[in-house]
């Protein structure tokens, strides 16, 4: 497939996730030149669950940038006097890289690394004679294992093959990665690389460098086979319309990034904006910014995010012409839901910006700035903003890990994404009655726990190493 | 002190009109009655005719704000505002879309949320506490260490997990309560036990730490060595010295939602079948029924707004140092 192939297609949520990566990029840089926001960015660096679950985080993240590409694939045209037409489907780089897992589908359920099917179905038997007669039986998988054809009995010592050959590779690869590592860490230090491996593996590094190595260790042992044995079968099993649910979970990381992140990227603004005024020049201004957020702030959360959200699927749903393709209505539905999980969850961030602001308002070097004439503005941004940025910063891992467990929440209540977008909160919802079908099909459901509990775990601990490390109060007390 | 919580009361009004005029302007002005009735008789192939009689139906055939064809005081309150909107002062809510009427439907179902919501929060309380405390009394050791890793674990669990885990494994697995349902007075309790616990269990990973780090503050005053080089025990020191001094700030998250209670819980209310306002909120979403999504708005600002005045009410009753009759 070569680039003239393809349409780009650039959803709106594509371009805050790209925005934010680079707004990540600029904001890490800006506090880079703030001496103590790069001691505390150095604290978290040696901190070894956070530089753990950073490393966590960080392949969730690439898994959710490779699926912001979006394109639509040329159609086959026969005929070589038409236009070009593009399908009405939008993919992602990430559904073109896992295309052996989207494009496989089952009839129905199968379990994990299942070559059968999960219920017995009438199928035609050819006997020895010619005779064909129906039996009730397990269906053999159209692709679940397929490569082993009928010596289906196979399947463990394939399985095995394919897991020890994957640990192996990832055995080789963490050692690679750790001798390279230490390889480097004896350059900068300028001593023999086996005292530097020595220091990696004590921990007496300035970076935690034995945390993310140990974590990478543990993903690519867990993640190499399961990447081995995905592309000839269903690791995690397939859904009720015979979906691969290892594909569903790929999917939904992006929806969980876009929810956690996005989200407070769009009130980030208002909140710093409001938060400042409020606190910079009091009077007025604050009595007007304090009654703005503390009537929103007055309605229960939940209550607010479900009319609003119906409010914008009447929108939706009335204007059709709006969309060219169900993708696209599915991401307005997506950024319409976090603007309003925006709506609900400035007002906290911008009540601590406003107390810090008048805490800071009164201290002397903002008093001399006021005394030598500089403007109100130029105070705010050189001398105000700069000073608040770590409360931003903790703000902001601090709401990611909640944003993630409310979208499936919301979705599981019918006000969340588009139910067509495949999410860990439809995945869930989709799979609810699934624990009282006879007999019971868990994995769909277990796996959409599983992988947003690692999210929201990674997140938590890596919201804690910044909190300790970028609060002033508990930086002096560790 | 009555002047402090008159003054509360009249400053809620200006807020209590906010919201109104927030809710007002997402369901009338966002969305016009037209744009409801298409999205409630299909958005397809709809006939003027039809939008109007179900606008005149629900009395949404009036105009937002001014009558003109009115005269007098008619001409403010012939409005949709007044009728939908400002009528929500005086408790009343209108009909909901299966013409029932809201205000009585919640009077009915407030009983069952509380059934639920009360035991969850007393014990819930009471559990997160008690862990606290202990995590605070082996601080620095290794049950500290672990208590809080599974604190962290626990909280990063959805709380659907904890439900449909609960329910999958006390009710269909080991069958020791119904799945799901209520039943009216002392019989209840059965089908109150499952939801009761998996609130409990699933609130205790974030709170149990928030009132840790708040013991620790406390723990690290000078009083508290004062007491401990009195000579008194660490428990006395524990429960007569830093648990009356952390109070406050456990209030603060506490007494805010006491009157949010009879509100219920959204998603425990809808998975065990219980009839409360949780669940009649979701199958109103579900249904789209604006009229009762507007009006729990509204009940639940006033329950928030009324929780905000208490907090600082209770403040006064455990810190006599704080006064706010100026």
């Amino acid at each position: 497939m070569t680039f003239m192939d393809v349409l780009p297609v650039l959803l709106w949520s594509d371009v805050l996730v790209w925005l934010l990566v680079l707004a990540g990029l600029v904001l890490g840089a800006l506090s880079w030149r703030n001496l103590p926001l790069r001691a505390a960015w150095r604290r978290v660096g040696r901190s070894r669950p956070g530089m753990a679950s950073a490393t966590v985080l960080v392949v969730f993240v690439l898994i959710g940038l490779l699926d912001s590409l979006h394109y639509r694939p040329r159609l086959e045209n026969r005929d070589p006097g038409q236009p070009v037409a593009y399908a009405i489907e939008v993919l992602s780089v990430l559904d073109a890289m896992a295309s052996p897992l989207r494009t496989r589908n089952e009839k129905t359920y199968s379990g994990p690394l299942a070559t059968r099917a999960y219920a017995k179905e009438s199928v035609e038997v050819r006997e020895a004679d010619g005779r064909v007669s129906t039996t009730r039986d397990f269906p053999r998988l159209k692709f679940g294992g397929a490569h082993l054809g009928e010596a289906e009995e196979k399947r463990d010592a394939d399985v095995l093959q394919r897991v020890l050959a994957a640990e192996a590779l990832a055995l080789a690869v963490l050692g690679i990665a750790s001798l390279g590592s230490a390889c480097l860490l004896a350059r900068r230090q300028g001593v023999l690389a086996r005292q530097a491996w020595n220091r990696l593996w004590k921990g007496e590094t300035e970076f935690a460098w034995n945390a993310v190595l140990l974590t990478l260790g543990f993903l690519l042992l867990v993640w190499l086979p399961v990447l081995a044995l995905c592309v000839d079968y269903h690791v995690f099993g397939t859904d009720k319309v015979g979906q691969d649910v290892f594909y569903q979970i790929l999917k939904s990381v992006r929806t969980a990034l876009v929810i956690g992140l996005v989200t407070t990227l769009v009130t980030l603004p208002v909140a710093i904006m409001l938060g400042i005024l409020a606190g910079y020049f009091r009077g007025w201004v604050d009595d007007v910014i304090q009654y703005l957020y503390t009537t929103l702030s007055s309605i229960p959360g939940v209550l607010l995010i479900a009319a609003a959200v119906l409010m914008m699927q009447v929108i939706i749903d009335t204007h059709p012409q709006w969309f060219a393709t169900a993708a696209e209505r599915a991401d307005l539905r997506l950024l319409s839901l976090c603007f309003i999980l925006g709506l609900t969850s400035w007002t906290g961030l911008c009540r601590l910006l406003r107390g810090e602001t008048l805490k800071l308002r009164e201290l002397e070097y903002i008093q001399a700035a006021q005394a030598f004439g500089v403007a109100d503005l130029r105070i705010l941004l050189r001398h105000i903003l700069p000073n608040l940025m770590h409360i931003v910063i903790i703000a902001l891992v601090m709401d990611f890990s909640g944003l993630v467990l409310a979208e499936a929440v919301l979705s599981y209540i019918g006000i969340g994404v588009d139910p067509t977008m495949i999410s860990f909160g439809t995945m869930i919802n989709n799979a609810r009655m699934e624990l009282a079908r006879e007999p019971m099909v868990w994995w769909s459901l277990i796996s959409a726990f599983a992988f947003m509990f690692a999210l929201v775990l990674a997140a938590n601990l890596l919201a804690d190493a910044m909190r300790d490390a970028f609060d002033p109060r508990l930086a002096g007390a560790s | 002190m009555l002047a402090y919580i008159a003054r509360r009361l009249l400053y809620a009004i200006p807020i209590l009109i906010g919201v109104n005029l927030i809710t007002f302007a997402l369901f009338f002005i966002v969305n016009t009655p037209d744009d409801m009735a298409r999205m409630q008789l299909g958005v397809k192939r709809v006939t003027p005719e039809a939008i109007e009689k179900w606008k005149t139906e629900r009395g949404y055939d009036k105009p937002l704000f001014v009558n003109g064809k009115a005269s007098g005081a008619a001409m403010l309150t012939d409005t949709i505002f007044f009728t939908k909107s400002a009528r929500m002062f005086v408790g009343d809510f209108g009909r909901a879309e299966d013409g029932r009427d809201i205000t009585r439907e919640i009077a009915l179902r407030m009983g069952p949320s509380l059934a639920i919501a009360l035991p969850t929060f007393v014990l819930g309380l009471f559990v997160t506490v008690s862990f606290a405390l202990l995590l605070a009394f082996f601080r620095a050791t290794y049950l500290d260490f672990w208590g809080v890793v599974l604190c962290v674990a626990m909280m990063s669990i959805s709380g659907l997990f904890y439900i449909i885990g609960g329910q999958y494994l006390i009710s269909k697995l080991w069958r020791l309560v119904p799945i799901s349902g209520y039943a009216a007075g002392l019989d209840a309790w059965k089908f109150l036990i499952l939801p009761v616990a998996i609130g409990v269990i699933s609130g205790i990973g974030s709170s149990t730490r928030w009132y840790r780090t708040i013991f620790l503050e406390e723990i690290g005053k000078d009083y508290v060595r004062t007491a401990r080089a009195k000579g008194l025990s660490e428990i006395t020191v524990l429960f007569r010295h830093v648990l009356r001094n952390a109070l406050i700030p456990i209030l603060t998250g506490v007494v805010v939602v006491i009157p949010l209670l009879f509100m219920g819980s959204l998603l425990t209310e809808s998975f065990f079948g219980i009839p409360g306002l949780g669940s009649y909120t979701i199958d109103a979403i579900n249904a789209q029924d604006f009229a009762v999504v507007r009006a729990m708005v509204f009940i639940g600002s006033v329950l928030y707004i009324l929780g905000l005045i208490l907090t600082d009410i209770s403040y006064t009753v455990v810190d006599p140092r704080i006064r706010f009759d100026r």
